[in-house]
Formats: C-alpha cells, sequence, structure tokens
C-alpha cells in the first residue's frame, strides 16, 4: 500500500509553505534520511528528509507550488512490489487520494498526528490578525500604508537607524550568519558587515555585559535575546549595570542600550521557554520598557528605543513575527515612547492590554459588540512609563475597566494599572476593576493544558459582562 | 605492587604560539619614582583618613579601603595614555581614582555623601566615575566590570580609537562565570584588553586556597588562550613594567593579556569586616617586608632623595587629605530634588 507523504510543519506556527524544490522524482528509489524536497516556511528554507524507504510512486504537488497547507498529501511512496505509477491504494475509509497538482485537498487526508492541534497559543496567533481600528492621528492624511509582517518591521527599523548612525551595531546568538534565530535580523550581515552584526557564543551574561560596557563607553548596542527567558541569565547586566549606573554616577555614566527579542508564550516550548518578563523589567527605575502589538508600532518604536540615551528593554513576541500589518511608508516613522494607543474607541467599557493580548482584546471587543457592548480597546505600547493617563481618560468616558495580560496576574502589569486606577480613578469607577490574565501555573506542555493555562477572547468577554452587569 | 614511578621522557612543554616577555622592572628616573611615591602616600593617607571618618559615623555603608594595594593601581595607571584609553574596576576604587589624579575632595565627599561628591553623593564609596578621565567605576557587583570592561574594549575596537581598557578585579571576581564569557568572547575578538586580577589573597574572608581549583590565576586564560604574567604588586615598578609588556602585547592586536598582581590588603575586607580569617602576625610580616611605599621611599633614599624632601612630601600629603576631609564633612547634602534627577536621561 502506497504511504502518503504530507506537507510537514515545520515550525510551532507554521500554516503552509513553500515547495521549492524536489530532489526526487518519481521512480527513485529513497530510504530514511534522504532528503526528498526544499520547503520554505516564513522563516527558513528547511530539507524535508524521508523517513519511510520505497519507491517515489506519484508527486502530487509541482515544485515552486506556494501555500501549501500542513498535511496536504505531496507525494506517494511505493512499497517493495508496488507498481510505479500505479495509482495509490485506497486508503481503507476510501478516502479519495489527493490528484495533482493542486494543493486544496487537505480537509481529507490529514492524519490525526498532523491535525491542527487547538492550543492556547493557536487562539493568541489567531487574534493576532486584528488590526487597529483607529487610524493613528498623527500620521498626515493620506500617508500610504504597505503591508508587512512584524519580523520585517523590526529588520527595518534596526537597517535604518543602522544606516542613519554608525556607533548603532547589533549583537547575540545567530543574528550574523544564520540571519537570525527568528530571522529578525535578516540580511543586515550583508548590509552592514560582520564589524556591526556580531554573532556571539552562547553566553548571555557575558555579550549582555559588553554590550552595556559598550555603551558606556559611547556605543548604541543592540541586544538580541534568542528569547527573553534566556535574558535571565544576564539580569544583572540590564538592572544593575544599565538601568541604575546613570542615577549612581550623578547622570555622568550614559548607557544607550536596546535589548531586544521575542518574549512571552510561544507555542508549546513548555515552561521555562514561555514567560513575560514585562511586569519584572517594568518594576525597575531607570529602564524603558516597550511592547508592541502591531507591526507599524514595532518599527516606530523599535526606532525610538535605538534613539533614546536610556536603555531599553524591548519585548517582542514571538508568535507575532509572522503576522502582517499595514506600516506607513514614510522615510522615517519614529513613534513617542511612553504613548498608549487607541486600537478600537468605545464607551461601554475600557479593555487594556498590549503585546498580543491587544489581538484578544480586539477579537473580545468584537465579539461584544454582536451582543450590543460597545468596547474601547487600548494598547499600552510602553510598559515604563506607563500612559496611565490615557488609561484613567478612557475610564472617565466608560466607567469600567478590564485589563488583558497574556502572563501571571500576580504582580503583574494588570495589577499596577489597577491600583492607579484605584488611586487616580476611583470616582470614575462603576464596577470592581477585573485581571484577565494566565492562571498561576508554569505553562503546561501538553496542548489542553496549555490552551487551559494561557488567557483568551471568551474570558475576556466574560469580565466585560461581569464588570457591565450584562 | 606497587605502580613504578612514571619516568619523564617528554622534554618540557614548548610554547605552542607566541607569548609575551617577561616583563622587567620599570627604569624609573628620580622624578618619576618620587610622582609614584606620592601617588601612593596620597591613597594611604586618604585611607586612613576614610577608615577614620567611617568610624566617626561620616561615611556609611559599606567602605573597602586600598591599603597595602597601592602600588597596583600607581604602577599601572601610569604606563596608560591618559586621552585615549579606559579603566574600570570594582568597588575598591578609590586608590583608581586617586590614581587618576582625581581631586580627593569630590572623592572624599562622595564617601559622605555629599553634593559635591563626583556621583553628587548618589553612589557612595563603590559607585565612583570620571567620564571625563575614561575611568567607568566603581562596580558593586563582583565580577560585572570585567564583561564591562571588555565592552569597553569592543569600543575602542570598533571605533579604532587606538585605545585599551583595563579591567581591574580581584581574586575573588576571578572566579566568576561572566570573567571566562568575557576572556572567550576578547580573544575570540582580539579585543585590546588587559585583565587585572588583583589578588590579595582573600575574597572578603575566603582566602584563594579555599576558594580556587588553580590558584595561579594569571593561567586562567590559559584555556582561552589567552597569555598571563605574575607580578610583584607589592613592588611599584614592576607593575609599572608589566603594564609596558601588556600595552605593548594589546597594542599590536594581539588581543588581550592577564596580569595577575600579588598583593595583599591590610585592613579587612570592609570596613565593618574583623578579619578573624588571618592571623595578625601575617599581617605585620608583610607590613614589615613587603610594604610597597617603603619599598619605594628606600629605593628613592638610594636615589638620593634626602629624608626632609620625603618629611616635606609627608606634610604636604596630610594637609591634602585633611582639607579633603574638612571639606567632606563640612559640605552640604545633596537637595532633597536631586533624588528624582538622573534616573532617566530623556524626559519621555
Amino acid at each position: 500500500m502506497a504511504i502518503e507523504i504530507k506537507m510537514p510543519a515545520l515550525s510551532p506556527t507554521m500554516e503552509e509553505g513553500t515547495l521549492a524544490k524536489w530532489l526526487i522524482k518519481e521512480g527513485d528509489t529513497v530510504k530514511s534520511g534522504d532528503i526528498m524536497a526544499e520547503i520554505e516556511t516564513d522563516k527558513a528554507t528547511m530539507e524535508f528528509e524521508a523517513v519511510d524507504e520505497g519507491t517515489v510512486g506519484k508527486i502530487l504537488v509541482a515544485e515552486g507550488t506556494e501555500g501549501v497547507k500542513v498535511g496536504t498529501v505531496i507525494a506517494t511512496l511505493l512499497a517493495e512490489g508496488e507498481e510505479a505509477g500505479a495509482e495509490p491504494a485506497p486508503a481503507a475509509n476510501e478516502q479519495p487520494a489527493a490528484s495533482a497538482p493542486k494543493a486544496e485537498s487537505t480537509e481529507t487526508g490529514a492524519s490525526p498526528a498532523q491535525e491542527k492541534v487547538e492550543t492556547g497559543a493557536r487562539q493568541l496567533f489567531e487574534a493576532a490578525k486584528h488590526d487597529s481600528e483607529v487610524a493613528d492621528p498623527a500620521l498626515p492624511e493620506g500617508t500610504e500604508m504597505v503591508r508587512i509582517t512584524l519580523r520585517e518591521a523590526l529588520r527595518d527599523a534596526m537597517a535604518e537607524e543602522m544606516r542613519a548612525d554608525d556607533r548603532v551595531f547589533v549583537m547575540g546568538e545567530e543574528v550574523a550568519q544564520y540571519q537570525g534565530a527568528y530571522k529578525v535580523t535578516q540580511g543586515l550581515l550583508d548590509e552592514f558587515g560582520e564589524r556591526r552584526v556580531i554573532d556571539t557564543p552562547i553566553t548571555e551574561y557575558g555579550f549582555a555585559g559588553i554590550g552595556t560596557g559598550a555603551a558606556m563607553g559611547g556605543l548604541k548596542p543592540i541586544v538580541e535575546f534568542m528569547t527573553f527567558n534566556f535574558a535571565m541569565q544576564a539580569i544583572d547586566h540590564i538592572i544593575n549595570s544599565a538601568a541604575k549606573t546613570n542615577y549612581m554616577s550623578g547622570g555622568q555614566m550614559r548607557c544607550p542600550i536596546v535589548f531586544r527579542g521575542p518574549n512571552g508564550a510561544a507555542s508549546r516550548v513548555a515552561a521555562q521557554h514561555s514567560q513575560n518578563y514585562g511586569p519584572w523589567y517594568a518594576s525597575v527605575p531607570g529602564l524603558i520598557v516597550i511592547a508592541p502589538y502591531d507591526a507599524a508600532d514595532a518599527k516606530g518604536l523599535l526606532k525610538a528605543a535605538i534613539r533614546s540615551e536610556d536603555p531599553v528593554v524591548f519585548l517582542e513576541n514571538e508568535l507575532l513575527y509572522g503576522r502582517s500589518f499595514d506600516v506607513p511608508k514614510l522615510d522615517d516613522y519614529v513613534l513617542p515612547i511612553g504613548k498608549a494607543r487607541t486600537m478600537r474607541a468605545g464607551k461601554d467599557v475600557t479593555i487594556v492590554s498590549y503585546s498580543i493580548g491587544v489581538g484578544l482584546a480586539l477579537e473580545a471587543a468584537e465579539t461584544l459588540a454582536a451582543e450590543g457592548i460597545d468596547a474601547e480597546v487600548i494598547d499600552l505600547r510602553t510598559l515604563r512609563p506607563l500612559d496611565t493617563a490615557a488609561v484613567l481618560k478612557s475610564v472617565k468616558k466608560t466607567n469600567r475597566l478590564v485589563v488583558v495580560e497574556e502572563g501571571w496576574a500576580t504582580c503583574s502589569i494588570a495589577s499596577e494599572i489597577s491600583a492607579v486606577v484605584m488611586e487616580q480613578g476611583f470616582d470614575d469607577l462603576d464596577a470592581p476593576v477585573l485581571r484577565v490574565a494566565n492562571e498561576d501555573v508554569p505553562l503546561p506542555y501538553a496542548a489542553n493544558l496549555e490552551k487551559l493555562a494561557l488567557v483568551n477572547a471568551d474570558k475576556i468577554v466574560a469580565a466585560v459582562k461581569k464588570v457591565t452587569y450584562r | 605492587m606497587a605502580k613504578a614511578p612514571a619516568t619523564r621522557t617528554a622534554e618540557p612543554p614548548v610554547p605552542n604560539r607566541e607569548r609575551p616577555n617577561e616583563p622587567t622592572p620599570y627604569q624609573a628616573s628620580k622624578d618619576e619614582l618620587l610622582a609614584l611615591y606620592k601617588q601612593m602616600l596620597l591613597i594611604r593617607r586618604f585611607e586612613e583618613k576614610a577608615g577614620q571618618l567611617y568610624g566617626l559615623g561620616f561615611i556609611g555603608g559599606f567602605c573597602h579601603l586600598y591599603i597595602g594595594q597601592e602600588a597596583v593601581a600607581v604602577g599601572l595607571q601610569s604606563a596608560l595614555d591618559g586621552e585615549k584609553d579606559s579603566v574600570i574596576t570594582g568597588y575598591r576604587d578609590h586608590g583608581h581614582m586617586l590614581a587618576y589624579g582625581i581631586d580627593p575632595k569630590v572623592i572624599m565627599a562622595e564617601l559622605t555623601g555629599r553634593a559635591a561628591g563626583i556621583s553628587k553623593g548618589k553612589g557612595g564609596s563603590m559607585h565612583m566615575f570620571s567620564t571625563e578621565k575614561k575611568f567607568y567605576g566603581g562596580h558593586g557587583i563582583v565580577g560585572a566590570q570585567v564583561s564591562l570592561g571588555t565592552g569597553l574594549a569592543f569600543k575602542h575596537k570598533y571605533s579604532g580609537d587606538g585605545g585599551v581598557a583595563m579591567a581591574y578585579f580581584g581574586d575573588g571576581a576571578a572566579n566568576q562565570g561572566q570573567v571566562y564569557e568575557s576572556f572567550n568572547m576578547a580573544e575570540l575578538w582580539k579585543l585590546p584588553i588587559i585583565y587585572v586580577i588583583e589578588n590579595n589573597q582573600y575574597a572578603m574572608g575566603t582566602s584563594v586556597n579555599r576558594s580556587s581549583s588553580e590558584d595561579q590565576l594569571y593561567k586562567r586564560g590559559e584555556s582561552f588562550r589567552i597569555p598571563g604574567i605574575q607580578v610583584d604588586g607589592m613592588d611599584v615598578l614592576a607593575c609599572r613594567g608589566a603594564a609596558e609588556e601588556a600595552l605593548a602585547w594589546v597594542r599590536a592586536g594581539k588581543g588581550p593579556i592577564i596580569l595577575e598582581m600579588k598583593t595583599y590588603r591590610y585592613r579587612g575586607h570592609s570596613m565593618s569586616d574583623p578579619a578573624k580569617y588571618r592571623s595578625r602576625e601575617e599581617v605585620q610580616a608583610v607590613r614589615d617586608k613587603s610594604d610597597p611605599i617603603e619599598h619605594a621611599k628606600k629605593l628613592l633614599e638610594e636615589l638620593g632623595v634626602q629624608e626632609d624632601e620625603l618629611k616635606t612630601v609627608e606634610q604636604a600629603i596630610r594637609k591634602q587629605v585633611n582639607e579633603a576631609a574638612d571639606f567632606a564633612e563640612q559640605t552640604p547634602e545633596p537637595d532633597a530634588a536631586e533624588l528624582y534627577t538622573d534616573v532617566l536621561v530623556e524626559r519621555y
């Protein structure tokens, strides 16, 4: 019976890819370990190896086909004795095999192992398709928008600032020759060379210290952490060296550095690789902490961070890297640090969030709108300094507040916002402030448990109904 | 059956790569040596006074004195190019600042937490800086200055400014992991840095032998291919000579080098350390036999400097230190509004 070869998922968030090249042809014999094809994801070109042995029966998806969904049957492999070119034997349930070269026949073919697992991270990822519903009032009328991924926006921000200022350089693990572990620094080595795009050994404490020292010496380093989970090895330099030295020196020692990388839960990578450090860094005077949601903010705020004379912790999100958003086509798009953004205007309740939580908030707002509840969604964008004025202003209008955070509720940004609104906006509140956050557990691996642990739009809808007494 | 003792068949190891020359003591002129002597004496008297002010309650918190180690900072500093080279150290930093010629008044005023202090009174003994002199602190976390100093060296190389970074750290810090992370990158990238291990034999109360599996600290760079030299840190001319050799190595683009300065601190780790981990006799023996200032004094006498002249020097330094102390006691504390300044550079 013919073995179906299916389009593999080559990263936790991959849904489709390009079948760039076949390295086998019909009639070839393959053994396990042979490379059969090259598949391009949004991050990289990967080699696809054979697991089973046999003779290539039919190639069902032509090379060069884009948008091949994960799980699509792309070829068949004949076991010994089967004839090449023969129709693949029907499966027990008599599903017709996919016919070449159409790639859209995935519904029927996917085996349980390749089913799209419903995880919490996927919910976060799905919700991150929402664009802001409010145009930035600061943009000139008729500004052209281009749709690019967050990954590209970050790369463009770095490249533009590096072109403008020779003191700016990038260092970190795999940022140069590998083109970035998450492909954020793609192309920078080619343009700027190895003097300014520097691969480091896996020594976070050491290279965070070297970056900080270089900043003290007068350069403007961008230090990439492969993820902020690994920055815990380096947190001493971020806090004790970078954040405090200006104060301790009476203003003599500047430290204009950007520490950036993905933060928060990714997909199915479990507790040590899934944590939101926003509240940790935001609690430290002397640091600027930024956590953007969409690509325009990522670009405008990263440029501002690189230009700042202060140390900046710039928290990205892996699940957002491949998401596309509209970015203003302007030569120099720089946003102010410390300013929240209204993503959706509403009058019944304010939902405040940041980073990937904003997508969930927008999704919840959509659901709520259908039920007649008009929610205002505010993206904090900067976590230190917090734009408390924007939150208080919105609460004055809606009298109700729900704070959404992909992270733990205890000692969180949500807790901080709640405290500020209680202290400064108490009279405007018609209901207690509610926090909607992850469960108070290390993030589990199992798909069902991960889903239970992470914040989602339903929980936000429920909280909003509670504060609006619906 | 007893195992036969191994017979030595191999030749002694031949270096498989270039090594720096064994340094020779610096040949100082009378004036040069007198200048070094003055600097060491200033540090000694300054630190004694700081200890006294601590006892009187003028200085708070931690206060780590440099008494006994003066030759290291003075000898090394004298070889640097003040226009180009940068220096960074840990919390035992008063001596390094004085060796840089920074006014004792603003240092002492920092120790007493006054507005006129070099960090406006916000840093204290452990956190003093002078970016003007390219002195980058003054860092309180053991070992942090090694990575930061490597960053300064990175800056020198990146900018092509011809400067060398000198990062001082103690025998205690020499066991921190980030030191080796930095060694690795410094050699990999051939950064212009001199790592100076001030081995004063005790990491707070733990002797080198009790904390270091390899107590010959100059060898600590070997697995990174960084050469090391052990230096008599109680002899200011030996220190200077070693600095010259190290600078020649680094300025030639050969990458980092380690200097292990064998020295000794007479006082406790900080003012609050009773130093029960060593005997009074041990300290006294060093004072009697190896004191760096007495050694320099003897050399000066050999060069024909008269006792009168040395007495005049002593008096002038005592006066300078007393003035610094008076200033530091009397100058006002920071304005309350200073509480909120210098947290960030920009306004957001």
